[in-house]
């Protein structure tokens, strides 16, 4: 708006001459602001240096292990990803049969897992919280033991749950699971990933605004409507971060796949048998063989398949949210 | 306090309508005051003052505007708001009845009255004293008051018809007097008439109370403006 | 001049309880029929959950009992399954609540919620509701827009567009205009004014001004003693405005209350 356009009444003019031509507050408080400025900087600077640090870490060791290991890839590519392993003491072959064994366990783990603890998220957001409060004791307390369950799970380290998963499924359910196999392995990792899925998508679910349902039944849809139709939707977001973080924890998992999953390096056609996935190799060839290269070379295909998947997901989320935000 | 600048408005509002009821009650008595003494002088005084008057009536009704727009008064307070610049209204035109008065005596001129006059100051003391009273009714929203006071209308009715009749025979006696006893006449019907808007205040002292707006017209058989 | 509307809504004898604690006694109310009932009364009086009870919203809070008749239609509201009463009494919040879904998608939540799959009268119902809630010519050109990308007024007729879509008898408002600006809060009472005709509009509001301006027929509440909100007075706005009939009230809408 340009000068002199704006309508000002006679009075505010008059008010407003005899006003001081240069500036006469009396700034006081100087050095207190300049010192606490100095502070605030300090903090911020304190702040960047623990972030760069952290960044420096990640990068230092992801690349140490793909400037080690790229080479023995490049060197033999694409056979060492094409051929399968075929052992022995300087672990021949490639690791063909390790990175599709990988996927399935991704698959099935994650199959298993997130639809069990999204359910149950949901089932302890939208439904345990009225009941939590009514007269019914039991499931109230029912409620908090299962809270605390998930919470103490959350926790446990994952070579237990390998050995539960020894215990239960390979050993005891032996004739159902064929013993040492992708299902026991999946089962079992399943078990390590409920408490994290479910408590992202719990946090994902609580983190949806009250309004929404209120609008929602304020409609005439019922409760499971509402659910399906606006509370989960709004959540996914949240929800798929919760899967993205158990992707990257199943394609590292070492501990739990090694007592359930067997470890032979052929490629499993059945979910009854077993195989050996890249962590496991990677391990395997790490400590039982001398092609320490080959380990390498192992990790850098598992720290790019993980960078992989975890695009995928995030595109296919993106996509699936694009039309939930305002364009 | 809540609405405690409201209220001070209000407050200011009252005030100023008592200082213009007082201003139109001075008028009233020193126009016929001056018309008994023949005193030219003070009646031009009087018409000058009517402007004052004036000023004040228009200050009222800017400053009650301005407490409606920016207040948003509901209820009893709307209702005072409105009974505000109708007596304001009221009280302008009992103080035009003064200084017709005024005119009158410069009219009538130099030179002795028919009479004595009697009869008119009386008239003149008892609207005054009517509006005295409908004021104080108006500010303390006395409700018995309000609904007694338009009786005594009947009082300065009667002393009119006998203004009327006394006059009425001094023009039967000597025709050549007919000029002045109409002026006369003229006067008492001011008084009258200012009478009759007591009985208007009265009507929104009522209106501001209760809320309802009533007619107080007290039973009489006379035609308004004409005598008898 | 005065025909007497029939009643829509009715309260007898209403009480309302969180656990012990009484937060509405003895309302007793008859709310007619495609008038426009304004709500009003101090904070904590009670005039938002007395709204709630027409829709039932007052069940997701736990620990809530009710006495006495609430009556639609002479019909008693407890009575019916609440998601079927949602579908005769509607609700549009405080501060708008869109959901994160497309314009199109908004308003035919509630139809598709109700089992309604054609497309084709999906889009005459969302184009009619539209319409009436004066929004259809701000967004006809794109109705794949999101929601959310609508200005606060727009939004807020969005949710009313979305409430109208499943052709309810009553809408209940609570406190609709509160979070919009002066302009966009006008348009929302104009747009109410027209809604009368086929619909009934019970609306809370803490702004007196507003209550005078928009509505038919206002109902004060006040809270007693030990907190529970009571109805003090009820009549046409006209006369609630310029000659009301309770001290208490008059305290109130001249702002000389406490």
């Amino acid at each position: 708006m340009s000068e002199g356009t704006a309508t000002v009444s006679k009075s505010v003019l008059e008010a407003g001459e005899g006003a001081p031509d240069r500036c006469t507050i009396d700034f006081q408080d100087q050095a207190n602001v300049a010192r606490r400025r100095v502070v605030q900087g300090i903090a911020f600077g304190l702040l960047w240096l623990a972030g760069i640090a952290a960044v420096l870490v990640l990068l230092f060791v992801a690349g140490y292990v793909i400037a080690r290991g790229a080479g023995t890839v490049a060197a033999d590519f694409p056979g060492f990803l094409l051929d399968p392993p075929l052992g022995g003491l300087s672990a021949e072959g490639g690791i063909s049969t390790t990175i599709v064994t990988t996927f399935y366990v991704v698959f099935l783990t994650i199959g298993i897992a997130a639809p069990l603890g999204i359910f149950a998220a949901i089932y302890l957001v939208e439904y345990a919280e009225g009941v939590e409060n009514s007269e019914n004791k039991w499931v109230s307390r029912l409620v908090g033991v299962v809270r605390f369950g998930v919470e103490t799970l959350a926790g446990v380290p994952s070579i237990i749950f390998g050995l539960f998963g020894y215990a239960l499924f390979v050993t005891t359910l032996n004739e159902h699971t064929g013993g040492f196999s992708l299902i026991s392995g999946s089962l079992a990792c399943a078990c390590l990933l409920l408490p994290v899925i479910i408590r992202a998508s719990e946090e994902a679910l609580k983190a949806v605004p009250r309004s929404y349902r209120e609008g929602s039944l304020a409609l005439g849809a019922t409760q499971w409507q509402t659910v399906r139709q606006v509370v989960l939707p709004a959540a996914l977001p949240g929800i798929i971060t919760g899967i993205v973080l158990s992707v990257g924890r199943v394609v590292s998992e070492t501990a739990v796949f090694y007592v359930t999953l067997g470890g032979t390096h052929n490629l499993p056609t059945s979910l009854r048998q077993g195989g050996r996935t890249m962590a496991m190799h990677l391990y395997t060839v790490a400590t039982e063989t001398t092609a320490y290269e080959k380990a390498m070379a192992t990790g850098a295909v598992l720290i790019v398949t993980i960078v992989l998947i975890n695009l995928i997901i995030n595109l296919i989320s993106r996509r699936l949210t694009a039309g939930l935000k305002g364009r | 306090m809540p609405r405690e600048s409201f209220d001070k408005d209000l407050q200011h509002l009252e005030d100023d309508i008592l200082t213009l009821g007082s201003m139109v009650e001075t008028s009233i008595m020193e126009a016929v005051d001056a018309l008994k003494r023949r005193d030219l002088e003070r009646s031009r005084e009087l018409i000058a003052f009517d402007r004052k008057i004036n000023e004040k009536r228009f200050a009222i009704e800017a400053e009650a505007l301005a407490v409606i727009a920016m207040q948003q008064p509901v209820a009893i307070d709307l209702r005072m708001l409105a009974a505000v610049l109708d007596i304001a209204d009221e009280l302008e035109r009992i103080g035009d009845y003064a200084k017709g008065i005024a005119k009158i005596n410069l009219r009538i001129g130099e030179g002795p009255l028919l009479k004595p006059l009697v009869d008119i100051p009386a008239m003149a003391r008892k609207a005054c004293s009517m509006l005295h009273r409908a004021l104080e009714a108006f500010i303390d929203r006395d409700v018995d008051r309000a609904r007694a006071l338009p009786r005594e209308d009947d009082e300065v009715d009667n002393l009119y018809n006998q203004v009327y009749r006394e006059l009425m025979t001094y023009v039967i006696a000597d025709p050549r007097t007919i000029e002045q006893a109409n002026f006369l006449l003229w006067a008492a019907h001011n008084l009258e008439r200012a009478a009759d808007r007591v009985t208007n205040i009265c009507e929104r002292v009522l209106f501001t109370a209760t809320g309802e707006l009533i007619e107080m017209d007290v039973e009489d058989m006379g035609i308004e403006g004409m005598p008898g | 001049m005065e025909d007497v509307n029939h009643t829509k809504l009715e309260t007898r004898g209403y009480d309302m309880f969180y656990g012990d604690f009484q937060a509405l006694r003895e309302v007793h109310i008859k709310i007619p029929a495609n008038q426009i009932t304004a709500i009003i009364g101090p904070s904590g009086c009670g005039k938002s959950t007395f709204l709630r009870t027409f829709n039932r919203m007052n069940d997701l809070i736990s620990d809530v009992r009710v006495a006495g008749e609430v009556i639609l239609d002479g019909c008693s509201i407890f009575e019916m399954d609440p998601v079927e009463l949602r579908r005769h009494v509607g609700m549009v919040f405080q501060r708008p609540n869109p959901f994160p879904k497309s314009i199109f998608d908004n308003v035919a939540y509630g139809p598709r919620a109700n089992g309604l799959r054609d497309r084709a009268q999906l889009g005459d119902i969302v184009k009619r509701s539209l319409r009436d809630a004066v929004l259809w010519d701000e967004v006809k050109d794109d109705l794949g827009r999101s929601g959310l990308a609508l200005s606060g007024g727009q939004q807020q007729r969005l949710c009313i567009a979305r409430a109208l879509a499943v052709e309810p008898q009553v809408i209940l408002m609570d406190e609709p205009a509160s979070a919009l600006d002066p302009i966009a809060t006008l348009r929302i009472e104009e747009l109410i004014q027209t809604l009368k005709e086929k619909y009934t509009i019970v609306i809370v509001t803490h702004n007196m001004q507003q209550a005078a301006r928009a509505s038919d027929y206002t109902a004060f509440f006040m809270m007693a003693e030990d907190r529970a909100g009571c109805l003090v007075e009820f009549g046409p706005t006209q006369q609630i405005f310029t000659r009301p009939q309770n001290k208490q009230t008059e305290d109130y809408i001249t702002g000389r209350f406490g």
